[in-house]
């Protein structure tokens, strides 16, 4: 039997090539647009790096970490202390909000009840949303004002309240992503509640939770308005817990706008360290999701 | 406690109700809220058989099987009625533990769910929560050897067990479940989502098993069902008056009168396929 016939024509079917059609068109005008306002979107990130690189870069240096800043008109001296100092309130913040933290998302996330949950993150996105100067005007109440002095303390205090939200968003979404059968697997090898929880969830959700608290403390040491109120500033090393705190972002508000060239450029290099704090966590942040499980 | 110590009841005895019961349910009803799920349960799970459970989507099998070691206390709005005995224990008596319970009664899952750990620490989990005194080296060895999956990973016990294929997965699950010596092993669709060969290594599997564990499991698949089990319970599913699904036992006898002669009709309709 012949496997091809003469008689049979090949079926006809339309040219598959490209027609210049009106939606062929609207595509590549969309694609065009649609990358216009990406690149209108970068540049105000890019901008902001590079000024910051250009005005700041240029007094990197060694005698920044080690030395205090000088007074007015004399050259030279660094910012040492407002390190140290935004170190110490930001660690005394992240002691604070993160161990409350993530025992309010696993409460959230693995024991409350649906009504409560529902609350409960409500309240979280409401306490995410009050403006960081308001934090530090309660934080003044509170802790200045009960105390009698400016200190660290009502610095990482208002920077905890802050850290929060964050904190317990990311923790109750990573906690959340962990699928409910291996808690069903867990439970049904005979774990208690608390081995199932502490044995399986969280390490399972461990490095998104990092990743939150990685974020939290990247937006808790760029805060200038809570420290305002709080912790204050001064030329010289913290002295202690219950004293005026000198910080990076306060830093640079201060010296940002005095008429000397030095504390000026001071401000330029702060900022520059922040940006790169700032910059260098959300790398680390993202290193950590990359190790993600589920 | 090994398995291998425990009093052997008879096995494979040609009437299901001749055998030591394990696990015995009667008249039990399942509710979540005021919803009847499943109705009137009555039924006896032989020692040391493997007992299936087939029925259409929504016959309330799974449910059932989740009531024998107390899974469905996740659920917050479950509950029972009627008598739910094991070794003429009610489960669900207020002082029984139910952590306990599930120590004795183990589950395997419908999708292969190991945790996020090394295989090995997958394998001895149940062992640890449970304050394993044991060589653990060893737990791990005649697990994973009673999975049929030793030879497969002994040479990668510390990757991670999802790092495995789906029915090694579903193996390393047998495995992890074995280890903590339960008496009786629940199985939830436990092939569904496996391809053809692995689904076969776990039916060999259950047929290896059944020599030391009583082993129920839930299943879609008929032909599953008449190779694997030696007792099979058939359920079905009617609208209720406020037009909801329920689900009932219609039979439950031994797996060859229920795909050859069945009593009811419609059990006879569903393994010939007519429905469901």
């Amino acid at each position: 039997m012949a496997l091809t016939s003469p008689e049979i024509s090949p079926p006809v079917i339309d040219s598959l090539e490209r027609k210049n059609s009106f939606r062929s068109l609207f595509d590549i005008v969309m694609t065009v647009v649609v990358a216009v306002f990406l690149a209108i979107a970068l540049v105000p990130l890019i901008a902001v790096i590079a000024y910051v690189i250009i005005q700041g870069g240029s007094r990197i240096s060694l005698d920044l970490f080690t030395q205090l800043p000088p007074p007015p008109m004399v050259d030279g001296g660094g910012f040492a202390n407002a390190i140290v100092g935004t170190l110490i309130m930001v660690g005394l913040a992240a002691l604070i909000s993160v161990p409350i933290g993530i025992l309010i998302a696993i409460y959230l996330s693995e024991f409350s009840p649906p009504s409560v949950a529902r609350a409960i993150r409500f309240a979280t996105n409401v306490l995410n949303g009050v403006p960081s100067i308001i934090v530090g005007v309660f934080a003044y109440g509170l802790i200045v004002l009960t105390f009698k002095t400016f200190s660290a303390l009502a610095g990482g205090i208002a920077l905890s309240v802050l850290m929060l939200p964050i904190v317990i968003r990311t923790s109750d979404e990573a906690l959340q992503i962990v699928p409910p059968d291996v808690r069903w697997a867990s439970v049904g090898l005979g774990a208690s509640d608390y081995q199932t929880v502490l044995r399986v969830v969280v390490p399972a959700a461990l490095p998104a939770i990092v990743t939150g608290v990685t974020l939290a403390v990247a937006r808790a040491s760029g805060e200038t308005a809570p420290l305002i109120f709080t912790a204050l500033f001064t030329q010289f090393w913290p002295q202690g817990l219950l004293e005026p705190t000198p910080s990076l972002a306060v830093l640079v508000y201060n010296f940002a706008g005095v008429p000397f060239k030095n504390q000026q450029e001071l401000a330029w290099a702060a900022s520059l360290l922040l940006v790169l704090l700032v910059l260098i966590t959300s790398v680390i942040a993202r290193f950590a999701t990359r190790r993600k499980i589920y | 406690m090994n398995p291998q110590d425990r009093p052997s009841h008879s096995v494979g005895s040609p009437k299901a109700a001749s055998a030591t019961p394990v696990l015995e349910t009667r008249n039990l009803n399942i509710y979540y809220g005021s919803f009847l799920a499943v109705r009137e349960v009555s039924m006896s799970i032989p020692n040391n058989q493997v007992t299936a459970f087939i029925g259409p989507s929504g016959c309330g099998k799974s449910t059932l099987l989740r009531c024998f070691n107390r899974l469905n206390d996740l659920i917050e709005t479950f509950r029972v009625e009627g008598d739910l005995n094991y070794h003429g224990q009610n489960l669900y008596a207020p002082k029984v533990d139910a952590v306990d319970v599930r120590r004795r009664i183990g589950m395997v899952f419908q999708k292969p769910n190991p945790f996020p750990k090394s295989i090995y620490e997958n394998v001895v989990y149940g062992a640890r929560v449970n304050g394993y005194k044991g060589d653990l080296d060893e737990l791990v060895e005649r697990s994973l050897t009673q999975a049929a999956l030793w030879d497969e990973v002994k040479d990668k016990l510390k990757t991670s067990g999802l790092a495995l294929s789906g029915g090694q997965q579903q193996r390393l699950c047998i495995a992890r479940t074995i280890a903590v010596q339960p008496e009786v092993v629940l199985m939830d669709e436990p092939c569904a989502s496996l391809d053809p060969i692995s689904t076969l290594k776990i039916e060999e599997l259950m047929h290896e098993l059944k020599q030391q564990y009583t082993i129920v499991i839930v299943t879609h698949n008929m032909q599953q069902a008449s190779r694997v089990s030696d007792v099979t319970a058939f359920f079905n599913v009617r609208l209720t008056d406020t037009g909801k699904r329920s689900g009932y036992l219609v039979e439950h006898d031994r797996t060859e009168n229920i795909f050859q002669n069945p009593k009811e009709e419609s059990t006879q309709e569903y393994v010939s396929g007519r429905f469901g």
